[in-house]
């Protein structure tokens, strides 16, 4: 069996997190920041669009933008000599753009939440507004922006139409194991699909279960606020 | 040394902040029931909203002028602010609570967090959690935090409403002598005992505009209006119609009633403290010799407090259902010997009262009243 796929998605997964974890909390903090509420909502509606878009129209719109014809994809070529679109990172790419909203939501979700006094006390005791949010509401806001972490990294590895669109389905370059999966089901080689099939279940088993160790960990030590 | 305010704020389409006053020297109490607008106040001194339009100054230094397009940052203020739920940082020890955004360095934060936590009785607790701290040391680790760094004005929001009444009264004592060398405190609170315990001067105020400032005492004696008579604790107030030089008609009670000073013009309302009142017993030698404000009264409803009798009555005399509004005694344990049958209600004691109401909803209320 051809355990490629298998690094390449966990690579894939691996990298996109990183990218999508910072850009995540930072669009959640700047969201979170705006105060008028037309622009939060049409802001916060392009930033969730991915998530509810078909897949393949998000590769489509990423083949537009990064493909050799694409504004940035031009760009790249022009100025750096690198292709994106069809390569390595064009998967990590798609895992991003996908696995953002989901990232970028539960983050939000858990800055809103972060009692607005403690940072009304923070500023009365003379803290920046950088470090108000480095050391007080980012950490306070963690088992939410983590447990979102941790989604989005799932979501990354198990990443199929967008990868297919803008990197394509190239054996041992691209293929992730979802698309593995689909070229060798397609292929009527049932016995490779359902290794593969079984090495994503574990893998995506055990990353909630970490989820679910990290949340209730967090709550035990931290969580009795409220009383 | 002092605070000056003046502001005005919109805080909603009905409802808007007029705070006008001053501190200078002594602790200063806000009182006003939830929603009036006194913790809003507060936070515009500190700067955590910013007021539509208006002026304030801590110690001669303008933090805030519309005019002259001032606003300081909160960060700038150099004020404390003691929130009504703490507000420590929950992922913070008591020791970087204490320290959180002091630019020192590790061991200087260590010796800063070690002296202001022995000096709260919260030694050897640097380390733990705020939510592994009770709710008496929480508010202390909460006070170590704001006083460490040395703020020109103190802002207490509620500071005790959080703790049960042992603990209340066990911090509001610490706190009178922590504040004895601080000059420019300024406490928001609900409860009118603490705003006579800890407060030599007092502000009243009710739905967004200071009805009243002065001393304490004095506010507590002669309230003014109905509102801050409610507000520092009076439960018996009756609308009236002057009958004479001296002399009022309680209209809820169907009573006429001497007074010690002849009520001014813009007076409408009398009222009298529940522990004012005095009881005639039968064969107290007062009874025969009162011929003016004494009042028949029958019992309607009874309640005790562990060292109070607390009795509401209406006049026994009553001439229909609009003289039967109710009256509060309240009566030390140690003075209660029964149910009284007779009140006097001493002159010098009733509280001439004008409607603040800025509607004057509870005036024309009262006056379309048969």
């Amino acid at each position: 069996m051809d355990f490629s796929p298998v690094l390449i998605s966990l690579r894939t997964a691996a990298a996109a997190i990183v990218f999508t974890f910072f850009l995540g909390v930072f669009a959640a903090k700047a969201v979170a920041g705006i105060r008028s509420k037309e622009c939060k909502m049409i802001l916060d509606g392009i930033l969730t669009l991915p998530l509810v878009l078909p897949p393949t129209v998000a590769g489509f719109f990423l083949l537009y933008i990064f493909g050799v014809r694409g504004p940035v994809g031009r760009f790249f070529l022009d100025y750096f000599s690198v292709k994106i679109a069809f390569s390595w990172s064009a998967t990590v790419l798609a895992a991003v753009a996908i696995s953002f909203p989901l990232m970028y939501r539960s983050a939000r979700g858990a800055l809103e939440q972060v009692d607005p006094n403690l940072v009304y006390a923070a500023r009365t005791l003379g803290m920046s507004e950088w470090a108000i949010f480095r050391k007080v509401s980012l950490p306070t806001a963690m088992p939410g922006v983590a447990s979102g972490g941790v989604l989005a990294f799932a979501r990354g590895l198990g990443e199929f139409g967008a990868t297919a669109m803008i990197a394509g389905n190239i054996a041992g370059k691209t293929r992730t194991l979802p698309l593995a999966i689909y070229s060798a089901a397609a292929a009527g080689d049932m016995d490779t699909a359902y290794n593969y099939v079984l090495i994503i279940v574990i893998v995506s088993f055990v990353v909630v279960a970490l989820m679910n160790y990290f949340t209730a960990k967090e709550t035990r030590s931290f969580g009795r606020r409220g009383r | 040394m002092s605070v000056r305010v003046s502001i005005k704020k919109r805080v909603s389409s009905n409802f808007r902040l007029e705070a006008e006053f001053q501190s200078s020297g002594e602790c200063l109490g806000i009182l006003g029931a939830s929603g009036c607008g006194k913790s809003m106040t507060l936070k515009c001194i500190a700067g955590i909203e910013t007021p539509d339009e208006g002026h304030i100054s801590l110690n001669g230094r303008v933090v805030f002028d519309s005019a002259k397009k001032i606003n300081l940052r909160p960060q700038a203020r150099r004020v404390g602010y003691l929130f009504q739920s703490y507000a420590l940082f929950p992922r913070m020890t008591v020791g970087e609570n204490i320290t959180a955004g002091l630019p020192f360095s590790r061991r200087e934060r260590c010796r800063v967090a070690g002296e202001w936590t022995r000096r709260f009785g919260l030694g050897g607790l640097e380390g733990r959690y705020p939510d592994q701290l009770s709710g008496g040391q929480q508010q202390r680790t909460a006070l170590a935090r704001m006083l460490c760094r040395e703020p020109e004005v103190i802002l207490l929001d509620e500071p005790f409403s959080a703790l049960d009444t042992f603990l209340r009264e066990q911090m509001q004592v610490r706190l009178l002598e922590l504040l004895e060398s601080r000059r420019d405190v300024i406490m928001v609170t609900h409860n009118r005992d603490e705003a006579y315990k800890l407060c030599p001067q007092m502000l009243v105020m009710d739905e967004g505009r200071v009805l009243k400032k002065g001393r304490t005492r004095e506010m507590f004696l002669s309230p003014g209006s109905v509102q801050a008579a409610r507000l520092t604790g009076c439960k018996n107030i009756s609308p009236i119609t002057r009958t004479g030089e001296r002399e009022v008609f309680a209209r809820d009670w169907g009573l006429t009633l001497r007074t010690a000073e002849p009520p001014g013009e813009d007076i409408t309302h009398a009222g009298i403290r529940a522990h004012d009142l005095v009881p005639l017993w039968e064969d107290g030698p007062e009874a025969a010799r009162l011929s003016y404000n004494v009042l028949d009264v029958a019992p309607v409803q009874r309640a005790e407090d562990p060292f109070e009798h607390i009795v509401l009555f209406t006049n026994a005399a009553a001439r229909g259902p609009e003289e039967k509004g109710l009256i509060w005694w309240k009566c030390s344990k140690y003075m209660f010997q029964d149910i009284p049958k007779r009140l006097f209600i001493p002159p010098e004691l009733i509280l001439l009262l004008r409607d603040d109401n800025i509607a004057g909803s509870l005036r024309t209320l009262t006056e379309e009243r048969p």
